[in-house]
């Protein structure tokens, strides 16, 4: 279990003032022009150091990603842009990260922007989060204040500004390209890649996307060391994560904890247990409501990290823990996850436009059984037609959940599927 | 130049090829929808995925550039189960109603799911619908047919300039609309019908008229404008049932505009299909041979300057040479062909033509606009404008009334006064000219209608002498809208004081009789008391004042030589039949010469082919762009504060086939509508 004294996020409740005094005493800000005077290779190298890898889902190894940005400038300016366009179903961690500890993002923009010669970083965050914003403009401004952003950033030397920028609320917007065309005003549908952001992101120029909780962690590994971030958790799975737990459990939260904590462990100490006992569990989706699900012999057992949970199928996406206890129509429960990627993809690509609606249709009747054991596979089927097929990692997300449901609970849709049948036969 | 394997086959292309492109120069096949070698890449439509080694996933073979050490597989198991679910994704919800449509046997959808598809079909849900769009009069829409390529909307914004089109809606609820559910508002509207790969988009005047396998299909030039686009008329029993584009990259790529492809149904309606004699008042049915006796007596005792001759904007060099023979043994040389009044200078070759070429606009840097409206009087040069100011590198200056270009232009004003500024080197347009590398001056034909014509053109040619003319580089030219225009130019077809002089000595009686071959553009009024003979397709201003009219073919209806405002030769076929008694006109312009004057020297089109390259030798180097002799041209004079008149003829109906045509009124009436 994380010890207190190893907590990045320590104002994840609120429990104190958001502001920047406050916040301050919590230790941000604390040294930001020594680090930016150390170069923008010292702070990549220590990211890298440290083993931090992306809080957004997919886990790619921050450090490499900064360093793929151009070191010269060809005229074009660099940018920052930070996903705050937190949609993952079961995800809100980064919403009590902006509501209540907005600074360490905005130090981390500092930090991390100036690493990759970023001249302004620009936070997407999803229009739903409107409490979020204004926390997010008021930090921004107290920091402009105290001369932490701006010209001469922490007198560094080096200029740096932050924007907060308003989304709309669709769920595609959180795909990094797609993100970057509704920043410049245009129609959120992913973009082809390559070329990837960091040769042509916003407004055609050099452009980085992270998620917030990524950046967030940068200026406490540096204060603390890299090694220190690298000593939590396990090989290629450092550090601490915050966890949302939420569903049928007894007490639903956001937690940070070590990556690599046991599933089983993080739902008892944390979430109050499940709901009726841990016997009463049925069934885990472990990263938000694309991975695919885990039923409780695996959830008894399983590790929370990017290897552990790849290796029995599923993936840590952004550690969104959605628990389901016996009472849960688990076909319902998928079926309803299928409706939201229907209703969600952005219908620029075939497989995802055609398929997605497809596969919801073919749910909801396996929901109530009212369908033929052969459609079972036929579906699996179009789950793969799906999967890889795609621009975007929209239609993966949509095929994983059923393809996971099919992996551990075929049995229940079969038995539906033959209840059904019985009961049209009499 | 990476160097990549497809299938095994290793091939170095240029950089930035695609992974497609690629496998197209091995010949090897990769299905496609949304993929267009002239628009942007979409890959949206997954239908081009292919293996690519090192790679977990398949990837889009349009959207990827050609890397070096790329190893590519376009005929594995994988790939094929991919072509395989994206034809089946794409017909889940395409209505499969073949037989009721008119995409069918030229479908791509059709094509290439026998080709590349499952065969079979799993999907046991109802079918979406879509609700059709209103395009306008040109374009039917079945919406519920559309996949979703998004061709239209990329041709609209790209190359169409306007923003009429997108896509409204997410996921399967995403459908192409024009936004406000009006009219696509480009002159080359009607290619996104040929770009459509289903039936969602296809030919409301068309419609259901003709089976693609019904037709055939004969190579042709189009006349609707000066530009010369290489059309395709498709015909099915002698007529014509629509006119498609045909590839040409250096004139009109693979575009055409709606005149040239809608105004077919213009061949149909008011066609004069036999002679007319006038009796008293009245114009009456009359034989040819009537027709020529009445012509034989017109005519006779009249001498030289007392006969003159107007050719029309749509007529080919065969049939002006042989109006010009004719005439000529009459005694007359007087022939005008600027039915406008331009005062364009047949003396040099250069001063007449665009010397760069349609496709050398693509060089320019800059280009000055002077007294036109390219956007309608040639859509094919806006449209290759408008590429090249996308593709960065050219600024468009313009002198003359300002209109709405689909691009960016730099107005200076309405007055011809600010050539000679552009000339003297102070000001900012003769400092941008000085400056650019491969400026170009195009002169339109508004700057050459008024009093001040002549000293334009020789004040252009002064500022082209002076900026635009380097090594390898002529960048002065003239843009027509006729496309008889070159060539009349090039038989000398013009007269001391134009159609201006010919009406006014009508007025004085000093004329005894007129030709008119095709000639519609100028009002007739003054040739009442003149024996006036129209040769001609319609029953348009030419024959209200005609004494006798004799019915010829119109451009699908012979084969014929046009001259394009780059100079270039191009050869017409013949497609359809002329209507009723109507004949092609050199061959009723040589029966009458038999009657009225001396015999003209040809018995047959091989026999005119040879007289017309005598007289003008480049008519037998076909299709080439002329590279011209810089010259002097124009008469220098006074060039008055004046603005120039655009034509206010209405680009829908600008000859007389467009003014026959219903579905150019229904484009005119959308427009007053919208």
């Amino acid at each position: 279990m994380l010890a207190d004294k190893d907590r990045i996020f320590t104002n994840l409740y609120g429990d104190e003032s958001a502001d920047i005094d406050a916040a301050m005493k919590r230790g941000d800000w604390q040294g930001t022009k020594d680090f930016i005077a150390k170069g923008q290779d010292w702070i990549i190298e220590q990211i890298k150091e440290s083993g931090l890898r992306g809080r957004g889902g997919a886990g790619f190894p921050t450090g490499l990603k900064w360093s793929f940005m151009p070191k010269e400038s060809d005229g074009r300016p660099s940018y920052l842009v930070v996903n705050a366009d937190e949609g993952e179903p079961g995800t809100c961690k980064d919403r009590d990260m902006m509501r209540h500890d907005p600074h360490k993002l905005i130090e981390g923009c500092l930090i991390a922007g100036f690493a990759m010669r970023a001249v302004a970083a620009y936070i997407y965050i999803r229009g739903e989060f409107f409490r979020e914003a204004e926390a997010l403009e008021k930090a921004i401004e107290e920091a402009r204040a105290k001369g932490f952003l701006g010209k001469n950033a922490c007198g560094s030397g080096y200029d740096f500004d932050v924007f907060v920028h308003r989304g709309a609320g669709a769920y595609i917007c959180g795909e990094e390209t797609a993100l970057i065309e509704s920043l410049e005003g245009k129609k959120g549908q992913p973009r082809l890649k390559p070329p990837f952001p960091a040769n042509v992101g916003v407004w055609g120029c050099p452009t980085t996307v992270n998620n917030v909780e990524s950046i967030a962690v940068v200026p406490t590994i540096l204060r603390r060391g890299a090694s220190w971030f690298a000593g939590l958790g396990r090989p290629n799975n450092t550090g601490t994560k915050v966890f949302c737990i939420s569903g049928h459990v007894n007490n639903p939260c956001n937690v940070e904890e070590e990556m690599g904590i046991p599933l089983k462990e993080l739902i008892e100490k944390h979430a109050g247990g499940v709901r009726g006992g841990w016997d009463n569990l049925l069934a885990v989706i472990p990263g938000g409501s694309s991975v695919p699900v885990l039923p409780k012999e695996i959830c008894d057992t399983v590790l929370m990290d990017f290897d552990s949970l790849r290796d029995v199928q599923s993936g840590l996406g952004t550690a969104a823990i959605i628990v389901m206890d016996k009472s849960t129509d688990i076909v319902k429960a998928i079926a309803r996850l299928s409706e939201f990627y229907k209703h969600e993809s952005c219908g620029q690509c075939t497989p995802c436009r055609e398929g997605t609606g497809w596969m919801w249709r073919v749910m909801e009747r396996l929901v109530e059984g009212r369908a033929d054991k052969s459609e079972i596979d036929t579906l699996l089927d179009v789950t793969k037609q799906i999967e890889g097929h795609t621009i975007c990692a929209l239609g993966d997300a949509a095929a994983w959940p059923i393809q996971g449901l099919m992996r551990h609970f075929r049995d229940e849709v079969e038995a539906r599927i033959d209840a059904y049948q019985a009961k049209a036969a009499e | 130049m990476p160097t990549l394997t497809i299938d095994g086959n290793e091939i170095t292309v240029d950089a930035g090829t695609t992974v497609l492109q690629a496998c197209e120069k091995l010949g090897i096949e990769v299905p496609r929808f949304c993929y267009h070698e002239r628009l942007s890449i979409a890959g949206n439509c997954r239908m081009c995925l292919v293996d690519m080694e090192r790679s977990p996933k398949p990837i889009a073979s349009c959207a990827m550039p050609a890397g070096d050490g790329m190893v590519i597989h376009t005929n594995t198991e994988r790939v094929k189960k991919a072509r395989e679910g994206v034809m089946e994704f794409l017909l889940i919800n395409h209505p499969l109603d073949c037989p009721i449509c008119d995409q069918g046997g030229e479908c791509e959808l059709q094509d290439q799911s026998v080709a590349f598809g499952a065969g079979n079909a799993r999907f046991d849900e109802n079918k979406r619908a879509v609700e059709d769009k209103n395009m306008g009069p040109l374009i039917a829409t079945t919406m519920t047919r559309c996949i979703h390529c998004m061709r239209c909307v990329r041709f609209s914004d790209e190359i169409g300039g306007v923003d009429d089109m997108g896509a409204l809606g997410r996921g399967e609820n995403a459908e192409v609309v024009t936004y406000l559910d009006g009219l696509l508002d480009t002159e080359l509207s009607g290619n996104v019908i040929d770009l459509c790969p289903v039936g969602a988009l296809t030919s409301k005047p068309y419609a259901f008229t003709a089976r693609s396998w019904e037709l055939s299909s004969t190579p042709s030039i189009d006349v609707m404008d000066a530009v010369g686009s290489n059309i395709n008329i498709d015909t099915r029993d002698g007529y014509v049932m629509r006119v498609l584009p045909r590839i040409h990259d250096d004139v009109n790529e693979e575009w055409i505009s709606d005149k040239t492809r809608f105004a077919y149904d213009g061949l149909k309606k008011r066609r004069l299909d036999r002679p007319y004699v006038r009796k008293g008042d009245k114009l009456e049915p009359a034989s040819w041979n009537d027709a020529f006796a009445a012509i034989k007596t017109g005519v006779a005792g009249a001498k030289g300057a007392e006969v003159a001759g107007v050719v029309g904007d749509l007529a080919d060099m065969e049939s002006m040479f042989a109006l010009k023979g004719l005439l000529g043994s009459l005694g007359s040389d007087r022939i005008e062909a600027r039915q406008d009044d331009a005062a364009l200078d047949a003396s040099v070759r250069s001063g007449y033509i665009m010397n760069t070429g349609i496709a050398g606009i693509e060089d320019a840097d800059l280009i000055l606009l002077v007294g036109t409206n390219p956007r309608t009087e040639a859509p094919l040069v806006n449209a290759r404008i408008r590429k090249t100011v996308r593709k960065g590198g050219l600024k468009v200056l313009n002198i003359g009334p300002s209109v709405d270009l689909t691009y960016d232009v730099e107005d200076f004003g309405d007055d011809a006064s600010l050539l000679k500024s552009a000339k003297g080197g102070r000001h900012a347009i003769s400092k941008l000219l000085k400056a650019a590398e491969k400026p170009m001056i195009i002169v339109g034909q508004a700057a050459l209608r008024g009093e001040n014509g002549s000293a334009v053109l020789k004040m252009a040619r002064d500022v082209a002498d002076k900026y635009c003319i380097k090594e390898g580089w002529n960048g002065f030219g003239v843009l027509h809208t006729a496309a008889s225009r070159v060539g009349a130019l090039d038989l000398g077809l013009t007269t001391e004081g134009g159609v201006k002089s010919i009406l006014a000595d009508a007025e004085a009686g000093k004329l005894k009789a007129a030709f008119l071959l095709g000639a519609d553009e100028f009002d007739t009024a003054a040739l009442k008391d003149v024996f006036t003979v129209y040769v001609g397709t319609h029953g348009d201003e030419g024959v209200k004042n005609a004494d006798v009219i004799l019915p010829a073919a119109a451009y699908s209806e012979k084969a014929g030589t046009y001259i394009n405002t780059e100079g270039r030769v191009q050869k017409a076929a013949k497609a359809a039949n002329a209507p009723g008694d109507a004949r092609e006109d050199w061959t009723i312009l040589r029966a009458l010469s038999d009657i009225i004057g001396e015999t003209l020297p040809f018995n047959s089109a091989s026999d005119l082919q040879a007289k017309l390259v005598e007289a003008v030798p480049h008519v037998a180097t076909v299709d080439t762009l002329p590279t011209e002799e810089w010259g002097d041209f124009g008469v220098e004079g006074e060039l008055g504060k004046d603005g120039f008149v655009l034509s206010t003829t209405n680009f829908y109906q600008t000859n007389p086939i467009a003014r026959a045509s219903s579905i150019m009124s229904e484009c005119i009436d959308a427009r007053q509508e919208a």
